[in-house]
């Protein structure tokens, strides 16, 4: 025993403000020396791989305009659950949302696919916005009348939402001509989002998305409510203690997290895919969650992350296009982005200190 | 300020040049080939056949293609990007295996004029898409035929997908291939709602047995339902591959999905330059469907009579949907003396007689 050395892992009095924000890029920064790694232990010329996954899906306008068009879902979803994030209220169903969205927004198209009007895009997003926050309402109300977990409420009704979904697709909403398929028709050009720059797909939602993520920043960082937010996300009861309701707190933070996923969903079908689907999403909802997270819960951030973000999809693929790299790079970039940001953050908040037990003797 | 401009002016036009020049370096004088797939290779199931065509393909046009596949790409907004990227960096001939590509494939082959694109399994064309696919359904006759002899309890168990018409076309075939051997058959049906999962799969085929099938076979992509048939002790009938591996005691045989020859004559007639925009439907005749594993367990007149009405499709004297063929409530959907036409296979959203339950709607 007497040689025996102890890890002991104590919290930091007070963690580096600087390296609080330092960290998301020092996890970046990780994952790219272990992709370098990994790169190099497939057989890859580094640097190629490096041009292939990172460069080469952004050189022209059109990749732009997909790394815009990849990133808007996840800025404005990520946008909306850190609002819950921060008063640690734990959304874990934005793909749920995402889907109902979709569904309300998608029935709309379906229902007036004949008609021209002006306001059928506004109504779908309306309906996508109402969609997505009555999904995130139902966490909400089990958390607040019942105290029921939100994180497996909001994660189980994902399930729910995304075979609703499926199930209308292959009933009321099919195409009639579209041979028992499951389809809904082909949106027309009232219900589609009109694209900015001809020769891409960058479509108006994306400034709805920046919108998004600059009324997140407002409400966030300079009203009251967002000020409760943070407070009650320090330390729960402190906010109660402040006369702060904590229950308006969860309806504000689900809420917000279904109404950025309702939109999103809506945008998806009325932007790139043009036609609702049994699945319109490959995974939107959560990968938003690693993006609220590397984004420190900040919508600046969260803008920064959800490019980062996007273009880990885009490299895959074109990873795999130029250089015959697995697709599964994709998810090992993303699992060790997040990796290492929490490992970073925690050695922010914590101290590992070795001594040897005669000293914790004295 | 000015400097920082030309900085980025200059940035740019280097950015160009390199672009101009990996498009150039890529464009050989091979044709080069690109594959579109919904799902990983793996090592049975969907891709995995598509994937082995190609590679035949790659064997047969040998020097003359250069393929590249893309997997796992989902179905929806991400697939028309995939396509473009493919298009983009000089593949001339693109080939996109799932339904769900079809309208992006679409909009994709609108913007590139002068290539040529492939889309399996749907039912839109243009001047520069053609469509692809097998009659699986004859195959899955067969495979009704060899189930309606082995089985002793008369129930035969299928694990699907989605009720959309590929699949009830399948389940048709399967239980009056079934039935014309066994007038006694029952076809239990259960939907996954998923092309691969093997937990939903290995959980509808339990089911299955429980509720007595003593022949399990399946309309998904894993290996899950042959699996679990060989594990519980039933007979199981694979699909898309050979899964005789998997299930050495339980596979009775497996219909299996050919593109080989499809994708070499369409690479061929690209070279060549005689494409045309077409419906290709392969079967049986075309040797894009065929029963691969046969257990040594199948008695041997099952297998000549398989055989033989094997032939009479292949000649066109035996269709799988010949009538009299009834649907779930009696009604004669096919008369006597005449057989289903392509369209109505096509547009198929009913049980045939001895199917039980009912299409999901």
């Amino acid at each position: 025993m007497r040689d025996a050395v102890l890890i002991k892992i104590e919290p930091r009095p007070e963690p580096s403000r600087v390296m609080r924000y330092c960290s998301p890029l020092l996890a970046a920064l990780l994952m790219l020396i272990s992709g370098l790694i990994i790169f190099t232990l497939l057989g890859k010329n580094p640097v190629e791989a490096f041009h292939a996954f990172f460069v080469e899906p952004i050189n022209d306008f059109y990749g732009l305009g997909e790394l815009c068009i990849k990133a808007s879902p996840l800025m404005l979803i990520g946008t909306g659950l850190a609002v819950g994030f921060r008063a640690s209220i734990w959304n874990i169903g934005a793909e749920g949302q995402l889907a109902i969205g979709a569904l309300c927004g998608g029935a709309v198209a379906v229902y007036f696919n004949q008609s021209s009007s002006g306001f059928i895009l506004p109504a779908m997003i309306s309906a996508g916005a109402v969609g997505g926050m009555l999904w995130a309402s139902i966490p909400a109300l089990l958390r607040t009348k019942f105290n029921a977990n939100e994180i497996l409420v909001s994660l189980m009704l994902n399930y729910v939402a995304i075979l609703l979904l499926a199930m209308l697709v292959h009933g009321p909403l099919r195409d009639p001509d579209g041979y028992g398929f499951p389809q809904s028709v082909l949106f027309g050009e009232s219900a589609t989002l009109p694209i900015m720059i001809e020769g891409t797909r960058l479509h108006v939602g994306v400034l709805l998305s920046l919108a998004g993520v600059v009324a997140g920043w407002v409400f966030l960082e300079k009203s009251f409510t967002g000020y409760q937010i943070r407070v009650a996300g320090g330390a729960g009861r402190a906010a109660t203690y402040a006369g702060f309701e904590y229950n308006r707190l969860i309806w504000i933070g689900l809420l917000a997290g279904g109404l950025a996923a309702g939109v999103a969903g809506v945008m998806e079908i009325a932007g790139p895919i043009g036609q609702l689907l049994p699945s319109v999403s490959p995974g939107y909802g959560y990968a938003a969650i690693i993006v609220a997270f590397v984004g420190r819960l900040h919508p600046g951030g969260i803008f920064l992350a959800s490019l980062l973000m996007a273009l880990l999809y885009l490299g895959g693929e074109s990873g795999q296009m130029n250089l015959d790299l697995p697709s599964a790079v994709t998810g090992i970039f993303q699992g060790l982005l997040l990796f290492y940001l929490l490992a970073a953050d925690f050695l922010v908040n914590y101290r590992i200190r070795t001594k040897s037990s005669q000293q914790e003797g004295n | 300020m000015k400097s920082m401009t030309q900085h980025v002016v200059a940035g740019l036009v280097c950015l160009a040049c390199l672009a101009a020049f990996s498009l150039s370096a890529v464009a050989g004088d091979k044709l080069k080939v690109g594959f579109v797939y919904v799902s990983p290779v793996g090592d049975a199931g969907w891709t995995y056949q598509h994937d082995q065509g190609r590679q035949i393909m790659e064997k047969n046009l040998a020097g003359q293609v250069e393929t590249k596949f893309i997997e796992s790409v989902p179905e929806g907004a991400e697939a028309e990007r995939v396509i473009r990227d493919l298009a983009k960096s000089g593949y001339d001939l693109i080939f996109t295996t799932s339904f769900g590509y079809m309208n992006p494939t679409l909009k994709v082959a609108k913007m590139f004029p002068g290539k040529y694109f492939e889309h399996s399994t749907g039912y839109k064309t243009a001047k520069n898409l053609g469509t692809y696919m097998c009659r699986y359904y004859e195959g899955r006759y067969l495979a009704g035929i060899v189930a309606g002899k082995m089985t002793k309890s008369n129930t035969l168990g299928y694990v699907a997908a989605f009720p959309i018409p590929e699949v009830i076309r399948g389940i048709n075939a399967y239980t009056l291939g079934a039935k014309s051997v066994n007038p006694d058959i029952k076809v239990k049906v259960i939907w996954v709602n998923s092309w691969f999962d093997p937990g939903k799969e290995r959980e509808a085929a339990e089911a299955l047995i429980t509720q007595g099938a003593d022949v399990i076979t399946h309309h998904t992509d894993s290996t899950a339902p042959v699996l679990t048939a060989e594990e519980k002790g039933v007979y199981a009938i694979a699909y898309h591959s050979d899964m005789s591996k998997y299930g050495p005691k339980a596979q009775l045989t497996a219909v299996t999905h050919n593109y080989g020859d499809i994708y070499t004559k369409i690479a061929k007639s690209v070279l060549d330059k005689s494409w045309k925009s077409e419906a290709i439907w392969n079967g049986i005749k075309e040797g894009a469907i065929k029963l691969e594993g046969m257990n040594a367990a199948v008695p041997g007149d099952v297998v000549a009579l398989v055989e033989k009405t094997r032939k009479g499709i292949a000649e066109g004297s035996i269709h799988p949907f010949q009538g009299p063929v009834k649907d779930q409530s009696g009604k004669v959907v096919v008369a006597a003396g005449k057989s289903m036409s392509d369209k109505e296979l096509l547009g198929m959203n009913y049980y045939v007689e001895g199917v039980q339950g009912n299409i999901p709607k």
